[in-house]
């Protein structure tokens, strides 16, 4: 019971730590590195913000990385939202769904989980443990086709429960939690708790969630972004187009250009885009304090 | 043809499955198919369509979604659940998996004429004669009729079709004071005149697509591929596959050709400015025009394709769709009505009026079709061309019942000479002896 509980920002105290040890780190080639991978990561995104604020027309007729004459963003969003009977809305809401329900279940259930690795000695522990590593080897994209065949016969397919089961499976968050588990929960807490007559459940939702949280945020965002993102898989289970993730609408809307007599429209596909990432961007400004106490996990000796 | 690259490599990452389910019971190789007895009469047909019911549509045609409303107001009782599974490629793997799994299989499918065979072979669509479609006889072009038939049995209804013509930007043509040309060989003088003038100018765009190769092959007189029920002949040595080798190595030789992909937003870009001229493609080219490339309002033109002989008359066809009832579909007999209904009935009509190029005869010489002016083309009649090409079509191709996995070869094989690596007739050699390698591997007999 010495232990204080875990803070939340481990790593940026270290940082410091090191920063006092080593009076002058600063290295010009560091710098002129960093930024130029701060550059190739957001040319991207500075081209999708300039791209949406022009016509179909301006698209083909202005350089990509400057404003066009015409400035249509606002034009954009809402014929985004309102093409097709304003299905754009009804994804955006689809994909909350399958995140919430999804990322959401997977990170509970990584979490139980990993606690249940690290705190319970059981027989086949170490076979379930080399199960999950090795599940963190297998991309999710090659699983794709065999769990497509494994819905089609129990008749899932074309169903949310097509995205939100297979989804609801992250072993990497199961071994981020099982790490965290076993560096932030100490066993005394746990044994004292036993002591004092407590379930195993009250120990868990009580006790051992409170310091778990850091790391199950990282799960969590690391969950969101995955279902987020989730293309192939969604590709795949779903016919109907009013169960689509953004994604998949997305491609829907950018495949039309490539369709015998087919709408194109370049430049919704692009405003699409950018609605896409703002609810991300979001979250991760919110949560980065927490990405980043939960990535050093592990890696720090307490 | 309406297959990129892009989707080639998904495409490729679902070919396993593909494969798998390819061509599973091919046993029967007598030779000429014999049609199945009709077993549900029209009166049946009728019944089905007052009792009412669910049918799942797979297609991307997107004149079909006015079809399904009408269809559903005039019928109360049927609900049609129309669903894009993406297009060409995306859309047969999808349908492919969806047979081997044995659920989730629509009632509908558009399937392209090109990779008919490949369903149909393997028996995986229904044969429609069990319906009478053998009294639709007439009432579509010989071409796309054709393409439908495997013998005598009828694998799917012709939805749309793709005659070929010469589009071009007049404009572009009139600035550089080029004639609007009749034969490949003054296609190809003003190809080089033109990148002279305007060295950001190119006359067409081609980085290598096995739809526009194996139809410019079609018009030459070109029969690459012999089908004989499981008896296959694949041969690119042809006297009409050199004509179109020895024409095309010259404009890939000059570099005349722009290499932009077809179908990316580069392409639209560049049929927007003017730096690629003109494209020789199907007839259901007008919409996407129209809708992809406003800045060429007023500035397009159609002329006929451009001929391999002075004063020749011939022409091939491009695209173009079927509409199919696969085996293991739920409601074979609604899904028929609805067939008849999209291709022959009053779906024909309206697809015709929200801007496809029909497959049916009636629609393709009603006065109201041929005369009608389009002002994107400056108010030209551009019907009248595309009906004429449709009438022109080299009678007797025929695609291999492989043909969606040879496209998806095209890239690696014939697309290397559009690099500069090797001829065009090297390439189709190499694509000869892949398509001959795989079609040996799916059982068939290949020469």
């Amino acid at each position: 019971m010495a232990l204080a509980p875990p803070t939340l920002r481990p790593r940026v105290r270290k940082a410091s730590d090191l920063a006092v040890k080593k009076p002058n780190p600063k290295s010009k080639t560091l710098t002129l590195l960093m930024c130029v991978a701060l550059i190739y990561s957001l040319l991207p995104l500075i081209w999708l913000a300039i791209s949406a604020t022009k016509s179909q027309q301006g698209l083909f007729d202005s350089f990509g990385l400057w404003f066009a004459g015409d400035f249509s963003l606002f034009d954009n969003v809402a014929a985004t939202f309102a093409y097709q009977d304003g299905v754009f809305g009804r994804w955006l809401l689809n994909t909350f769904f399958y995140v919430v329900l999804g990322a959401g279940g997977a990170t509970l259930l990584a979490a139980l989980a990993g606690y249940g690795l690290a705190k319970f000695d059981f027989a086949g522990r170490k076979v379930v443990f080399a199960l999950v590593l090795g599940g963190v080897a297998v991309p999710p994209t090659a699983l794709a086709v065999p769990t497509f065949l494994l819905f089609a016969k129990l008749g899932l397919t074309d169903t949310p429960w097509a995205v939100i089961i297979p989804t609801l499976v992250s072993p990497f968050g199961l071994y981020l939690m099982w790490t965290y588990s076993r560096d932030s929960v100490p066993d005394e807490i746990l044994e004292s708790a036993r002591v004092d007559g407590a379930g195993e459940f009250k120990s868990f939702f009580s006790l051992a969630l409170p310091l778990l949280a850091p790391g199950i945020v990282t799960v969590l965002l690391f969950n969101t972004v995955m279902t987020w993102n989730n293309f192939f898989l969604p590709l795949i289970m779903l016919k109907d187009a009013d169960l689509y993730p953004l994604t998949v609408g997305l491609y829907s809307w950018s495949e039309q250009a490539t369709t015998a007599g087919g709408d194109v429209v370049f430049n919704l596909v692009i405003t699409g885009s950018l609605l896409t990432i703002v609810p991300l961007i979001v979250a991760f400004l919110l949560l980065q304090r927490y990405w980043q106490s939960g990535l050093a996990a592990g890696s720090v000796k307490q | 043809m309406m297959i990129t690259r892009r989707r080639a490599i998904l495409g490729a990452a679902l070919s396993i499955t593909l494969l798998a389910a390819g061509c599973s019971s091919s046993s029967d190789d007598t030779g000429e198919e014999t049609a199945a007895a009709t077993t549900v009469s029209d009166a049946d047909v009728q019944a089905a369509l007052e009792a009412g019911g669910n049918i799942t549509v797979w297609a991307w045609e997107p004149t079909l979604t006015q079809v399904v409303a009408d269809f559903q107001k005039k019928y109360p009782k049927v609900k049609v659940n129309l669903q894009n599974t993406g297009t060409g490629n995306d859309a047969y793997t999808a349908l492919q998996n969806a047979i081997q799994a044995g659920s989730g299989v629509p009632d509908v499918a558009q399937i392209e004429f090109y990779a008919l065979p490949q369903f149909s072979l393997s028996k995986a669509v229904a044969d429609l004669n069990a319906f009478g479609a053998k009294s639709l006889d007439g009432t579509f072009t010989p071409g796309t009729w054709g393409a439908v038939h495997s013998g005598e049995a009828i694998y799917g209804l012709p939805m749309d079709s793709g005659p070929m013509a010469l589009f071009y930007n007049a404009e572009v043509f009139e600035k550089h004071q080029l004639g609007v040309p009749a034969t490949w060989e003054e296609y190809a003088a003003a190809a080089e005149k033109l990148h002279k003038a305007d060295p950001k100018a190119y006359i067409t765009s081609d980085s290598g697509d096995a739809g526009f190769t194996t139809s410019l092959i079609w018009q030459a007189g070109g029969k690459p591929y012999t089908v004989d029920g499981t008896n296959v002949g694949v041969n690119f040595t042809d006297p009409g596959t050199q004509k179109f080798t020895t024409q095309w190595q010259k404009l890939i030789d000059g570099k005349l050709l722009n290499p932009v992909p077809g179908w990316s937003d580069g392409w639209y870009q560049g049929l927007a400015d003017g730096t690629i001229a003109s494209l020789v493609i199907g007839a259901w080219m007008p919409a996407n025009l129209e809708s992809g490339v406003k800045a060429g309002n007023g500035k397009w033109k159609v002329a006929p394709m451009p001929q391999w002989e002075s004063g020749g008359k011939a022409t091939a066809e491009n695209g173009g769709s079927s509409i199919a009832i696969p085996e293991k579909a739920t409601n074979k007999t609604l899904a028929y009505a609805f067939l008849k209904y999209a291709t022959v009935d009053e779906g024909a009509q309206s697809r015709v009026d929200n801007g496809a190029f029909p497959a049916t005869t009636k629609q393709l010489n009603a006065p109201e079709f041929l005369n009608k002016e389009f002002p994107y083309f400056g108010g030209q009649k551009v019907n009248e061309v595309l009906a004429a090409s449709a009438g022109q079509v080299v009678p007797g191709w025929s695609y291999l019942p492989f043909q969606v996995y040879a496209n998806n070869v095209f890239n690696d094989t014939v697309g290397k000479a559009y690099l500069g690596q090797g001829t065009l007739q090297d390439g189709l050699k190499s694509w000869q002896d892949a398509s001959v390698k795989y079609g040996q591997e799916q059982g068939f007999t290949v020469k």
